[in-house]
């Protein structure tokens, strides 16, 4: 069969206890969280949240204990996000270390590295940033400029990042690099390396970038002779892309790629019972989170079992993007404004302005299809 | 009770795989639907123990459950197979499920408003309506001619009279039993049709030359059937997703999750996979 296959997983054995220690937790946690809060989902960040939610173990869950974890399985670690995101809590903090850093630095990176950063970021105490993205290099991500030249006892940063998430507050970014120049484009995959950061260098200025909806969620970054040390470079030198593109299945895969619309669901569901259409709808809506859902969960099944379902994620993050990205037009139709709790109005249309973003963030919807034409041996 | 099956299962799926790729070709598609009964491809599946897949051991059959029914309807629908094979196993399980020990051979399935396919070369009809099952002799029926709703292999209207048993499915069945059960029937073998479809569209797309190249290698033919291969994809997962509900809370339980051939946007697979809509490629299939 030319397609993917998506086998049935079920939520672990300790599941519905796990649920209701988040439950308790989150309804405690969010009791002031107001609806254009929770409209953040993921790209929310509260320091005081994420070290709240580290406290309980809830960061880098699967990772060994020695390195902060809790040795829990993928699936326990799933349970835990569907949570988080369905009632829109502010996870920006600690999502990307514990999405993606985290787990590149215990594959790849060294004892040093592990024990230097892993049990802070399991804390929630150290907040990561993604710099992949370039001015000139966005979807040929391949063809990025920022160069990292060997000079004694580390390596020199030069160039651009730009549409990095919350630079800002964040301590740290795993960064890609170019440690070798690009002699012929056809090899432009090659000479690339991963290097932490430290946002706070010397050398480094982070300008705030305007988006949409009038606020400054991403930054453009600039190098500017930056030094860092040996002890920074992430896995082997020339490996980064191989290695980058292993921790896209991480980053594309989880239930953030289908719920970052979800709550405004939730709040809009008692407004919904006035409008006598509204119930078939709603039933489609959450028909088809049922459905992708499971995809997500059998991705998430997969990567437990140490695949790296790369084809499989971009598959669920394109039909998710799709779903996030439809639903508050959907409800749109039914919200009348001489009904509509105001507060849900505001999460509507602020949705309504980033669901843009949804089917850019983390890779195109294009360059997804590209993904899965290829899965399909049509490139 | 399906999640123990799991050898069984695949053992059944083996056979049913290898006997319909031997068996069923386009030729004997084009005879059922001229009405000629394939009685050596029903023949070979009752030998399998196919019919009575769903009816607990204890009533003669190999006490499968649903989510095992939606893995074999999908392979029926994958080779768009001739025979009401996936009719009669529900009509099967209801008759069982309602007390009554269903009977050897082709059981058509009668459901109110619907022409029952094949209801003519049944031995026995099994006819439900809300939580209702009786059992008819086929033979002591009247029959009116009628038309399938969305096949196009014979259906009659069966005019119903004295059963010969009559039972009741248990309430975590509900009021829809049947329906239910043909819903969960039709949306497996429609989710093994897509990746049929789904498979000929892309072999077709990388053989169909234009502009002196496979018609595969332009970017909007493959975005779209990228687009494609996800519905495909979910529409298997939905099927699959009803049939263990089906088997944990009772057929009344298996919410269809997802309206087959309904994207999230609205937009229908049946537009996305536009090469061949699934009910436009029957003949296809055998290709
Ligand atoms: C909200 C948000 C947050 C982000 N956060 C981060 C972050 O934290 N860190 C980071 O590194 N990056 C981040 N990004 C950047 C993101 O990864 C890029 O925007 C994305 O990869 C696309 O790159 P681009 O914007 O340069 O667009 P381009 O690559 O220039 O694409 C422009 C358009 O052309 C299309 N296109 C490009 N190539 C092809 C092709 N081969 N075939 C068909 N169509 C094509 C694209 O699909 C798109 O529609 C973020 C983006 C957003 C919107």
């Amino acid at each position: 069969m030319a397609g993917l296959r998506f086998d049935l997983r079920d939520t672990p054995e300790g599941a519905p206890a796990l649920r209701a220690e988040l439950r308790a937790f989150l309804a405690e946690a969010g009791k002031d969280w107001s609806p254009r809060v929770r409209a953040y989902s993921w790209m929310g960040f509260d320091r005081d949240f994420s070290r709240e939610v580290g406290k309980r173990g809830w960061i880098g869950m699967t990772w060994p204990k020695a390195y902060g974890g809790q040795e829990r399985t993928a699936l326990e670690r799933y349970v835990t996000l569907e949570e988080m995101l369905a009632v829109g809590a502010p996870v920006g903090a600690h999502w990307i270390g514990d999405r993606q850093s985290g787990p590149l630095i215990l594959r790849l990176g060294t004892e040093e590295q592990r024990r230097e950063f892993l049990p802070r970021i399991a804390r929630g105490a150290l907040a990561f940033a993604i710099g992949l993205s370039e001015p000139d290099s966005g979807s040929d991500l391949a063809s990025l400029r920022t160069r990292a030249e060997k000079v004694p006892g580390g390596w020199r940063i030069n160039g651009r990042k730009v549409w990095t998430t919350n630079a800002h507050l964040c301590d740290f970014m795993i960064a890609l690099l170019r440690t070798s120049p690009i002699t012929d484009p056809r090899q432009k995959h090659q000479g690339l390396s991963q290097f932490l950061v430290d946002c706070r260098l010397s050398g480094i200025t982070i300008r705030p970038i305007l988006d949409l909806v009038g606020e400054e969620g991403f930054n453009e970054i600039t190098f500017d002779d930056v030094f860092v040390p040996d002890s920074m470079l992430v896995g082997q030198e020339g490996a980064g892309w191989e290695q980058a593109t292993a921790e896209l299945a991480f980053e594309r895969s989880g239930p953030e790629r289908y719920l970052s619309s979800l709550p405004l669901l939730t709040a809009a569901l008692d407004d919904l019972r006035a409008e006598p259409a509204a119930p078939e709808a709603v039933g489609r809506l959450l028909a088809r989170a049922g459905t992708l859902r499971q995809m997500s969960l059998a991705v998430a099944g997969m990567l437990q079992e140490g695949k790296t379902p790369a084809r499989e994620a971009a598959l669920v993050k394109d039909a998710g993007n799709d779903y996030e990205q439809a639903l508050p037009e959907r409800l749109r139709e039914f919200f009348d404004p001489g009904r509509t709790p105001p507060e849900v109005q505001e999460m509507q249309g602020y949705m309504t302005m980033v669901a843009r973003s949804y089917s850019l963030r983390g890779g195109t919807r294009e360059i997804l299809r590209g993904i899965i034409a290829r899965q399909l041996g049509l490139r | 009770m399906s999640d123990t099956n799991e050898d069984l299962r695949g053992i059944l799926l083996e056979q049913v795989e290898r006997l319909l790729t031997d068996r069923s070709s386009p030729n004997l598609l084009r005879a059922t639907e001229r009405g000629e009964w394939p009685a050596a491809l029903w023949a070979e599946v009752e030998a399998l123990g196919l019919p009575l897949a769903l009816v607990p051991e204890a009533m003669g059959g190999v006490g499968l459950g649903w989510a095992d029914a939606v893995a074999v309807w999908q392979v029926l629908g994958r080779h768009a197979a001739p025979l009401p094979l996936a009719e009669s196993m529900a009509a099967a399980a209801l008759l069982a499920a309602a007390g009554i020990t269903p009977p050897a051979g082709l059981i058509a399935l009668a459901l109110p408003g619907e022409a029952t396919a094949w209801g003519r070369q049944a031995g026995h009809v099994a006819a439900v309506q809300g939580g209702e099952v009786t059992l008819h002799a086929a033979a002591d029926l009247t029959w009116q001619p009628g038309r399938s709703l969305i096949g196009r292999e014979p259906a009659d209207q069966a005019m119903l009279g004295e059963p010969l048993a009559r039972g009741r499915v248990p309430a975590g069945w509900g009021a829809d039993a049947g329906l239910l059960a043909g819903a969960l029937l039709q949306a497996a073998k429609i989710a093994g049709a897509l990746e049929a479809a789904l498979d000929m569209t892309v072999d077709y797309a990388k053989t169909r030359k234009q502009f002196g190249r496979p018609i595969g290698g332009f970017q909007a033919v493959q975005q779209q059937l990228a687009v494609c291969a996800a519905e495909v994809a979910a529409c298997g997962v939905a099927a699959a997703q009803a049939g263990r509900a089906a088997d944990r809370r009772g057929l009344a339980g298996a919410e269809f999750r997802d309206r087959l051939g309904q994207g999230g946007g609205g937009r229908g697979s049946r537009d996305r996979c536009r090469h061949h809509p699934p009910g436009a490629c029957r003949h296809r299939l055998h290709r």
